[in-house]
């Protein structure tokens, strides 16, 4: 390979179409663009096709489908051993026409609308109280030590534990539903964040201090994003937490007149209507499950957004 | 500009740096002095522990010294590291606006600069990728297209700007670091930048710099200067390189041996 030493810059035919390489040094411009585009793309590869739609959709939901089907038999074994009499413990048989029937009457979407209402509104409120924390606990050192094992704390102990004190304080009112389920959510937000924040690669803080970035906007570009993964992981684990509170809420705090999950399960209870009850059972563990996927492709969009994974 | 005669752009007077206090305190400096002309390239040379990044860190303001002087004369001063460290949630471009944002270029002419650096290290198709979707050469070629919009005037020149690289193709293959000595040399003449590079690598060191500082362990000191004759361009496996970078390895070793005793 003979290395390009003689160039006479006046003479150069790349110099007139590039005038800002004119002082160029040694290899030609032309050919270390050529060079480096040639290694670009080597190193980027070829990107796979992505996959068809319906391919993706099957590869996602055969293992679910499966295991439902592997859930449902596992019961119907346990009704086949007769373990507990049919009318105790009803098999998928006896109950999915039960459940088909519920899902039709509006007093069970009335039920959904306001268990709803109360599971949005409560993790709301959890989101800002625990995000207005966190904020402040990581941002000072002093409140950190304060209250910053006082929040792990909160966050280990039982919801269903506060209810005697919500109840001597606000009756029984959708205000100590509410207060249990931001208790019980609000420190998973808190601490999502405040361990976001702290994971932020120190990397990227030097970084940003070589930009200038400092305060404000210290945390605006770079702090609050770097810690959006956590945050959101966070607010999946208080989802979790709420949904909990509340439904423990509901079956304890049940308010005249209103119509409820908690309400139609505890009337189930008190019927012995076993079919009724793990109707409503299956309603909430797919709202549960269903709400979770949500965080969870947010969570993915995320990763696949930063590269955190590749697949 | 007013404070450094014309023929220096950066000066350390007898700097020291100290890490800890009382007995535990860590010698990392130890009274280097160094007078970097305006759009030299001064590469940094030495073995583990010499202070390299302490060093830089002191001239772009990132830390004070515990000792001496640094002046920059109100230089633009400008640092890469060995990781690109791109913040992932932003796009190539986006990146480069955030750095352009800081340095006080109006949101409308953002977009048009940011798009101007990335031609100028080859990446113009690859304004909306993400960091991770770039192999690790074009993302170190992005951070440095970040120093880059830290540090240019606004005519596009870097005629008093001082770009620090610290060891910034360290953990690049061999044959995407050739090519980035051809890079950051190109760029380094057109724009006429006065770079301060920090390697450990011998070759590299008289590949690229205009002099060669050598600097000793725990603490850090000058040893001895090396200045490279070599008409550029130079070729990393030329026989000259080589036989200069023989010397100043062998002195290199020398200092590190002492450690040993």
């Amino acid at each position: 390979m003979v290395h390009d030493t003689t160039r006479d810059t006046a003479h150069d035919p790349a110099t007139e179409t590039a005038p800002d390489t004119a002082r160029d040094t040694g290899r030609a411009p032309a050919r270390l663009d050529r060079e480096l585009a040639g290694l670009d793309a080597l190193e980027l590869g070829g990107a796979g096709r992505p996959r068809r739609l319906a391919i993706r959709l099957w590869s996602a939901l055969w293992p679910m489908a499966a295991a439902v089907g592997i859930a449902l038999l596992a019961w119907q074994a346990v009704v086949w051993s007769g373990w507990k009499d049919p009318w105790v413990l009803p098999g998928p048989a006896d109950t999915l026409p039960v459940f088909w029937d519920q899902i039709r009457t509006g007093r069970f979407w009335d039920a959904i609308a306001l268990t709803m209402w109360r599971a949005v509104v409560g993790f709301a409120v959890a989101v800002a109280i625990g995000l207005a924390v966190g904020a402040l606990v990581s941002r000072f050192r002093v409140l950190r030590r304060a209250f910053g094992s006082l929040i792990t704390g909160l966050q280990t102990m039982p919801s269903i534990a506060w209810f005697p004190l919500a109840i001597l304080l606000f009756q029984l009112s959708e205000s100590a539903i509410l207060f249990v389920v931001v208790l019980g959510a609000a420190p998973s937000v808190a601490n999502g964040l405040i361990a976001g924040v702290d994971y932020t690669p120190p990397i990227l803080l030097r970084a940003g201090k070589v930009m200038g970035l400092r305060g404000v906007l210290l945390y605006r570009h770079l702090i609050m994003p770097a810690s959006l993964p956590s945050c959101v992981a966070g607010l999946k684990q208080g989802w979790a937490f709420a949904w909990r509170s509340l439904m423990a809420g509901e079956l304890l705090v049940i308010i005249g007149d209103t119509t409820s999950l908690g309400v139609l399960l505890a009337q189930a209870r008190e019927l012995n209507n076993t079919a009724d009850m793990i109707s409503y059972m299956i309603v909430i563990l797919v709202i549960g499950i269903v709400i979770d996927q949500l965080f969870g492709a947010a969570d993915g969009a995320l990763r696949r957004r930063w590269g955190v994974d590749q697949d | 500009m007013t404070a450094v005669a014309t023929d220096t752009r950066v000066r350390l007077t007898g700097v020291s740096k100290a890490f800890g206090s009382g007995a535990s305190s860590l010698l990392a400096l130890d009274r280097v002095s160094l007078d970097v002309a305006p759009g030299e390239f001064v590469c940094l040379l030495g073995a583990s522990g010499c202070g390299k990044s302490t060093l830089l860190n002191l001239v772009a303001d990132l830390d004070r010294p515990s000792a001496g002087t640094i002046d920059t004369g109100g230089a633009r001063v400008a640092l890469m590291f060995q990781e690109p460290a791109l913040f992932p949630w932003l796009t190539v471009t986006g990146n480069l606006e955030l750095a352009l944002k800081m340095r006080g270029v109006p949101r409308r002419d953002r977009r048009a600069r940011a798009a101007g650096l990335l031609d100028s290290v080859r990446l113009g198709g690859f304004a909306k990728k993400r960091p991770h979707q770039l192999s690790g050469g074009m993302r170190q070629r992005v951070a440095l297209a970040r120093a880059l919009a830290l540090t240019e005037d606004d005519t596009g020149s870097g005629q008093d700007t001082v770009l620090l690289m610290d060891e910034p193709f360290g953990a690049l293959d061999a044959m995407t670091r050739d090519l980035l000595h051809d890079e950051i040399e190109r760029i380094w003449r057109t724009r006429g930048l006065t770079v301060l590079f920090v390697t450990h690598n011998v070759r590299e060191a008289v590949r690229l710099g205009d002099r060669v500082v050598l600097l000793s362990s725990r603490p850090g000191r000058v040893v001895e200067e090396f200045p490279v004759p070599m008409e550029r361009p130079r070729r990393i496996d030329s026989a000259e390189v080589a036989a200069l970078a023989a010397t100043i390895t062998d002195r290199l070793r020398e200092e590190v041996s002492r450690h040993g005793a």
